[in-house]
This record gives structure tokens, C-alpha cells and sequence, in this order.
């Protein structure tokens, strides 16, 4: 950092944070961390979860108070001690998960993020005016819990635009977008740059920071491992930065199609969803062999956790030969009797789905493992053999606890999911039905459970993942298929699904699903 | 059957059904805000005793009024630092209120048993009061029944219309966002929480300064839980609220008009009648899920702690 950078003035940068330090109880989020914005820059902050990202957000929009370090708002020192300070310095911010009022309209909902009542004048028309300069559409009477995530989120974008922003903070902007969406949204950026407004594009994705941004900050640990300028970096380069350990190539030779007769059979599967606002399942039809990956991808809310209940046997099917397990209909039965079958579930929420959180690794190993572990005796839990399963999934899969005895709440995300996916695998299924496997996990942790996964493929499981990851599904999966809507496209090989393709069919588009049809061979 | 006999039944149902909305329309506050306070009875009593004493004492039903909107509000406010501040389960607080105000409006209220005190009287409004039928219904009635309906009116348009109300309301569909953009979660929740209690409070001292009027022990006789009830059964909206109150009002005198009549009713199934009746509705009303989402609170009951 130049300590010439600190003069007020029209040279100084917009915003400068300096050794800014925050700690939590068993952690330091923060450790003198600093970050130099530019005035009408884009400029993206990259890290893994828990690299400290999203706290050095929260200390920048006044939600968080840092333990140490200055703020230097262009050029001068400044305090932010709260969100409506941020927004009176210009600093507006999109969440990573919207800070949306699901009960509330359009318009009520961006009326909340507006501080004083002069600015909530004609705000309707406002709405419309802002929405129209940068193709955002809108309309402002709608109730938020109708809309969809691309929507849900042009709401945060106008909330914060009209308030003539001079630094616009998108914490994860993409991770909810199509490839579409997202193009869509890079223009909005662009032209918000070019009207003289900074960016802090807080991301993962690094294609992404690699077309957008000029400037990266990477951060590992609470600390900014370094700055440089993402378009003269590889993507591979900017991961090492990130997770600062060579990265294995990923092992995607064409292999050959696994032959022999499908283990998992979903036949036409109808199903109304249960949730009042839930997506309904509409004839849904696909196999998978032995030895193979499935991918499903689809944007969140499509009907991939109505399908996971489905599959898992959470709620039954209509027909018994809706679903077929090994060639048994399974359509009716529930999850134990269809794990006794050789079938394995995990869903995508961690906590309170595919584990207790209050109960330890042992009972959580157990909750699932019952059956196919043999870890009853006459009704009974047997302690011994349930304790040495849950040891054996924590070697096994390296996972970070204190042994069988540690609750499972107070695991890390990734080290939990380590733990719930070796609970899977180790039960040896003929078929695995896995959701968001990585969801929230770091890319070490990520790394073991796409390895475990594929290991485990390779010994004849037939595997579907249901994800919203696309890098992943292409990473893993032999064939692929999108839902949209509560309907699956066609299955197409992965080496022929382009990127365009799929993300055509994630939005739903009629004609991408009859070209996926025509991709596939008689 | 005469205009007198209809009008008489009118009065009660009006008489009956105001203690309701009184609570009710208060204790929706706070569960817009996002808090459940399950001590709306418990606050009635202590309430409804602290506005017979100093009515008592002083001689004015208007101070005791405003006594029992105070001694609601101090009791609402245990509750609030219990399960706000401290973040105790909103539930067993509520609960505990509840019992707790029972004892404490019982021992304030020993010496008060069975004695008469100062009274509401009813305020004819000019000419309305006149209009056949409606006018002894609506306008010639105590200030506690007129004061029921302008809140009703005042709370509609403070949620819906103004930007306080937005703001509370936003705090119980998604606190933490609220919070995330700047607004005391807490501090909010305290105001709404004091105003159910100043409500509840009212509602007791119209029990034991009018609808008695006297003291007794267990003079709510489950007001507060049918209060809380309504709430729900008016989906969380202030107009539907004064239907709900009014149609439980209406029910309990009618199958006691009836018997007037000349039909007989058993009479337990006249204590029982209300009481069926706002179950089978709360189980009509919770099958329409679209709107209880849309106006349910969606943090009701919830903890809310902030890392700052």
C-alpha cells in the first residue's frame, strides 16, 4: 500500500481500508486486512467461504464494527457505524442471500431501503425510470415471494441505485443466475462503471472476476494473500492464490459408457409438491447404471428438493413403478425400506435435514446407517459398532472433529459435509441420491467429496447429483439433464452439453428443450 | 320478536365482543412485529385490577383507564426483557406471564373483592345516538367501545399506510434483513410489545370498570386466549379482527337469546358454543396457506440476537 494513496483530493481513491482486524470467539475473521477501491472500478474480492469475505463486507456497510484498522472514505478518515451511515456515504449493497421481505411488495421492499421521506417521493415511477436505464424490469405492486431469484434481486439492484451510489458492494451476485441472467447483469455493471461507479464483486467464480473486474483482491484466512489484475491471470492461477495449494487436474478422460441394466429407474414420476409455494413434478423420466454419474442441474426452486424427496422416498411417488430400485418398484415405500434396497439419500441442507445438529457424529451415523451398517441389535442400538462407524467415516474421510463424541453443530460446513457424504458412501449403495453436495464447503473439502464420489462410482453405484453448481456437474457427471419448472429436459451426454444449452433449458426455454431432444441420438 | 328485543341483543354483542378487540387488536401489534406474547390474559387481570383500584381510589374510570394501560405496559415489559433482551423462549415467558399475572392481580386485588366501584358511563353522541336501532347500538356507548373501534382503524392505517408500519412489519416478516439495513429490531419489538400490553391493560380495566363492574378473581375468564386467537383467525389483518370479535361475541349470546326465545339449548353447549366455533374456524381459515404466508409474520415467536 502507498502511503501516498492517503491525500484527499480528486486522485485519492474512493475507499480505503487499512489493518482492518476483526475477531470472533475461536477466530480471527479479519487480520489486518486492507483493500484500496478506485473511483469507476470494478473490483473483485475473492476468496474460499470463510476467507473472510463476507465480514470485511459487513465492516465496509456499517453492520460490522472492526476491531481495528481505518476507513478512508475519499481520501478521508470515516467512520461507518451503521447501514444508513453506508448509504449516506453512497455505499449501497446487494446480499448474497437477499435481504428481501418475502411478504411485501416491490415497491414496499425498496421503500424500507430508503432513508429519509423525501427520497420515498414518487418512488413507483422512480422504480419504473431506474429499472428502464438499466433493463432491470419490475413491476412494483408484485409480492416479493412470487418472483424468481433473477427478479428477487433486480429489487436489490434498483433499491440501491436509487440512491446514486458512488460504490456498489454484490456479494455473490451470479451464484443464483443462469448464464443468461448473469450476461445480463455484467451489462447493467458495465454501464454502471462507465457512469463513473465503483464495484465490489465479491465472487468465487473466477471466469467470472477474469471478464468483469480490473482489480482482485484474494483473500485466504482473514488475510489479503494478494492483489493483482484477474485479465492477466489464469483462472488456475487465481485458484492457487485462493486456496494456495496446486490444484490436482481434474481426471476427465472420455470413459466408457457404463454398460448393464440401469439400478435407478424414475418412470414417469407426477407429483403435486406439498409446500404451499413448492414446485410440482411433471412426468419426469430417467435412468441411471451402474458406474454412472447423473447430473441434474437447474436453478434453485425448480423442483430439485421435491424430486429428492421423491427419490428418497420422503414422499411417495403416485405408483409404485414410478421409481424403480434394482428393478423393484419402489414408488410407495419409505426412505428405510428403500435404504434396506441399497438406496442412499443426502439432501442439501446440512443442518436439520442430513444431520441433528445437537446429536453427535455418532448418532447422526447411526440415524442413517441403522440398516445397511448393521449397527442395531434386537431394536437396539448397538454403541460399539456405532461408534466405530462414525471413527471410520472420520478417517476415512478426514473429517476435522473431535471424534464420534463431537455434536454435529459445531462442525464447519465443509467438515460436516465431509462427514455426512463418507456416511453415504461408506454404507456401500447401489444408488446414491446426492443434493448440493458442496454446497457452502470450501474447495479442500469440495476436492475429497468429487473424489469420493467418483471412487465410488467406479465400484458400479449409480450416482445422481442433483446440483446448481454447473462447474461441478461438468467436472463429475457422465450424462446430464436440466429441471426447470418441475420438468426434466431430455439426458444428454456431458461432452455434448454446451454451456448455452444448458443454461437455455435452467431458464426454461421450449426451443432449448427440443434441441437437447435432437442432441440425442434415435 | 320487538325492535327492543333486537336492540338489547345488539348492545351485548357490542358489550361482549369490545374486551376482545381491545386485546386482540393489540397483541396483533406485536406479533406483526414479529413477537409472540402468550401473557395477553395475564396482563388483562393485572390490568383489569389496576384500573378498579385507582378508580376506586381516585374516583375516575378515566384514571383507571389509564392506570391499567400502565400496569399492561409494565408487565408486557418483564416480558420483553425476558424474551427480547435475554432471549428466553417466547413461548414459556408468555406462559409464565400469564400465571404470574394471575397470582399478582389476585393478591393486588384481595381487598377488592365483591365491592362496588366508580363505573364507565355511556357518552350519547349528539343526534347519531337517535337513529333507531343503530344509534343505542353504536353511539350511545362507553368511550372504551368508541376507543375500540378508532384503534382498529388507527392500527389498519398505521400498518398499512405509513412507514412505521412498514418498517414493523417488515421486522416480523424477516428480521435479520431488517437489521442488515439498519433498523432497531429490538428497540422496535419493545414499542410493540408495550403497546399489546397497554392494550391488554385496557381490555382488563373495561372487564372491571364497565362490563362487570367489579372485581373478581378470575374475571377474564379466557378473554386473553380467545384474544389471541382472533388473531389468528383475522390472518393477522386489523379489519378481519373486528369480524372475528364480533362473530365470537355474536355466538355467545346468541344461543342465550335464543333460549330467551322460547328454543331450548342445553346450556353447556351455550358455554361451549364460542369456543367450538373459533376452533372450526381457526381450522377454516389456516387451509387457505397462500394467505396466512403472505400475512403470518414470518419470525413470530422466533429468537432474534444480532452480532454487531
Amino acid at each position: 500500500m502507498d502511503a501516498e494513496l492517503d491525500k484527499p483530493g480528486p486522485d485519492a481513491p474512493l475507499l480505503e481500508l487499512r489493518g482492518i482486524v476483526k475477531q470472533f470467539p475461536g477466530c480471527l475473521a479479519n487480520d489486518h486486512v486492507d483493500l484500496t477501491i478506485r473511483k469507476g472500478e470494478i473490483h473483485a474480492l475473492l476468496g474460499e467461504n470463510g476467507a473472510g469475505k463476507s465480514t470485511l463486507v459487513k465492516i465496509i456497510y456499517g453492520v460490522m464494527k472492526p476491531d481495528a484498522g481505518r476507513i478512508l472514505w475519499n481520501g478521508q478518515p470515516a467512520v461507518i457505524a451503521s447501514p444508513a451511515q453506508a448509504r449516506a456515504l453512497g455505499i449501497g449493497m446487494v446480499f448474497q442471500h437477499f435481504s428481501l421481505f418475502e411478504a411485501l411488495t416491490v415497491a414496499e421492499n425498496v421503500a424500507l431501503g430508503l432513508n429519509s421521506a423525501r427520497q420515498r417521493e414518487g418512488l413507483e415511477r422512480r422504480i419504473a425510470e431506474i429499472s428502464a436505464r438499466y433493463g432491470l424490469p419490475l413491476a412494483p405492486e408484485r409480492t416479493v415471494h412470487d418472483l424468481s431469484v433473477g427478479e428477487r434481486q433486480r429489487i436489490e439492484i434498483v433499491r440501491c441505485l436509487l440512491q446514486n451510489p458512488k460504490l456498489l458492494i454484490m456479494d455473490e451476485p451470479t451464484s443464483v443466475l443462469t448464464p443468461q441472467e448473469a450476461q445480463k447483469l455484467f451489462v447493467t455493471l458495465r454501464r454502471l462503471r462507465a457512469e463513473g461507479c465503483s464495484i465490489l464483486y465479491i465472487s468465487h467464480k473466477l471466469e467470472e472476476v477474469r471478464a468483469l473486474c480490473e482489480t482482485a483482491t484474494i483473500m485466504r484466512l482473514g488475510r489479503v494473500v494478494a492483489q493483482c489484475a484477474p485479465a492477466e491471470k489464469s483462472a488456475r492461477e487465481l485458484a492457487e492464490l485462493m486456496i494456495a495449494a496446486k490444484l490436482k487436474e481434474p481426471d476427465h478422460n472420455a470413459k466408457p459408457a457404463p454398460a448393464g441394466p440401469p439400478r435407478l429407474v424414475v418412470n414417469r414420476l407426477t407429483i403435486r409438491s406439498s409446500q404451499p409455494f413448492g414446485t410440482d413434478l411433471k412426468d419426469i423420466s430417467f435412468s441411471v447404471a451402474g458406474g454412472e454419474i447423473f447430473g441434474i442441474a437447474g436453478i434453485a426452486g425448480n423442483g430439485q428438493s421435491e424430486l429428492m424427496d421423491a427419490l428418497s422416498g420422503e414422499t411417495p411417488a403416485g405408483s409404485p413403478a414410478n421409481i424403480l430400485l434394482d428393478g423393484a418398484p419402489v414408488g410407495l415405500e419409505r426412505p428405510a425400506a428403500r435404504r434396506r434396497r441399497g438406496g442412499c439419500f443426502l439432501p442439501e441442507e446440512r443442518n436439520g435435514h442430513g444431520a441433528v445438529g445437537p446429536m453427535t457424529l455418532a448418532e447422526n451415523g447411526f440415524l442413517s446407517a441403522h440398516v445397511r451398517g448393521a449397527l442395531q441389535r434386537f431394536g437396539l442400538i448397538n454403541a460399539r459398532r456405532t461408534r466405530e462407524f462414525a471413527a471410520r467415516v472420520i478417517h476415512a474421510f478426514d473429517v476435522r472433529a473431535t471424534g464420534p463424541q463431537a455434536e454435529a453443530r459445531s462442525l464447519s460446513g465443509g467438515n460436516l459435509q465431509k462427514f455426512l457424504v463418507g456416511r453415504e458412501v461408506l454404507q456401500k449403495p447401489g444408488v446414491l441420491v446426492i443434493s448440493q453436495p458442496t454446497w457452502g464447503v470450501d474447495a479442500g473439502a469440495a476436492a475429497a467429496i468429487y473424489e469420493a464420489l467418483a471412487r465410488l462410482a467406479a465400484t458400479g453405484t449409480a450416482i445422481v447429483l442433483i446440483s446448481q453448481d454447473l462447474d461441478e456437474i461438468l467436472l463429475l457427471c457422465d450424462r446430464i439433464a436440466v429441471i426447470a419448472a418441475g420438468r426434466l429436459s431430455p439426458a444428454m451426454p456431458v461432452q455434448e452439453a454446451s454451456l448455452e444449452t444448458i443454461g437455455l433449458l435452467m431458464g426454461g426455454a421450449p426451443e432449448a428443450q427440443q434441441d437437447a431432444a435432437h442432441a440425442l441420438p434415435a | 320478536m320487538s325492535a327492543a328485543y333486537i336492540t338489547s341483543f345488539a348492545i351485548s354483542i357490542v358489550a361482549a365482543s369490545t374486551p376482545l378487540l381491545l386485546a386482540a387488536s393489540g397483541e396483533l401489534v406485536a406479533e406483526k412485529s414479529g413477537v409472540l406474547n402468550l401473557g395477553v390474559e395475564g396482563m388483562m387481570l393485572v390490568g383489569a385490577i389496576a384500573g378498579f383500584a385507582t378508580a376506586h381510589q381516585t374516583g375516575s374510570a378515566l384514571l383507571g383507564i389509564g392506570a391499567a394501560a400502565l400496569a399492561g405496559v409494565a408487565l408486557a415489559m418483564i416480558f420483553a426483557a425476558l424474551s427480547l433482551s435475554l432471549l428466553a423462549n417466547q413461548v414459556a415467558c408468555g406462559l409464565a406471564l400469564t400465571i404470574f399475572g394471575k397470582g399478582f392481580a389476585a393478591l393486588l386485588g384481595a381487598g377488592y373483592v365483591g365491592i362496588a366501584g366508580p363505573v364507565l358511563h355511556p357518552i350519547a353522541l349528539p343526534l347519531l345516538s337517535r337513529i333507531p336501532l343503530l344509534g343505542p347500538v353504536l353511539f350511545n356507548q362507553n368511550i372504551l367501545i368508541y376507543f375500540s373501534f378508532v384503534m382498529v382503524a388507527l392500527i389498519a392505517w398505521f400498518l398499512n399506510r405509513t412507514h412505521a408500519g412498514l418498517i414493523l412489519r417488515a421486522i416480523g416478516d424477516n428480521h435479520d434483513a431488517a437489521h442488515a439495513m439498519g433498523y432497531p429490531v429490538i428497540r422496535i419489538r419493545y414499542a410493540a410489545v408495550a403497546f399489546g400490553g397497554a392494550m391488554a391493560g385496557i381490555a382488563g380495566a373495561y372487564l372491571s370498570l364497565f362490563y362487570s363492574p367489579l372485581w373478581s378473581q378470575d374475571l377474564t375468564a379466557g378473554r386473553g386466549w380467545i384474544a389471541l386467537a382472533l388473531v389468528v383467525f383475522s390472518t393477522w389483518r386489523p379489519v378481519w379482527l373486528l369480524v372475528g370479535a364480533y362473530l365470537f361475541g355474536g355466538i355467545t349470546f346468541l344461543a342465550l337469546y335464543l333460549q330467551g326465545m322460547g328454543f331450548s339449548v342445553p346450556s353447556p353447549l351455550i358455554s361451549a358454543l364460542p369456543y367450538a366455533a373459533t376452533v372450526v374456524v381457526l381450522v377454516l381459515i389456516s387451509r387457505d396457506a397462500r394467505r396466512i404466508r403472505l400475512n403470518q409474520p414470518a419470525c413470530l415467536g422466533k429468537y432474534f440476537h444480532a452480532i454487531a
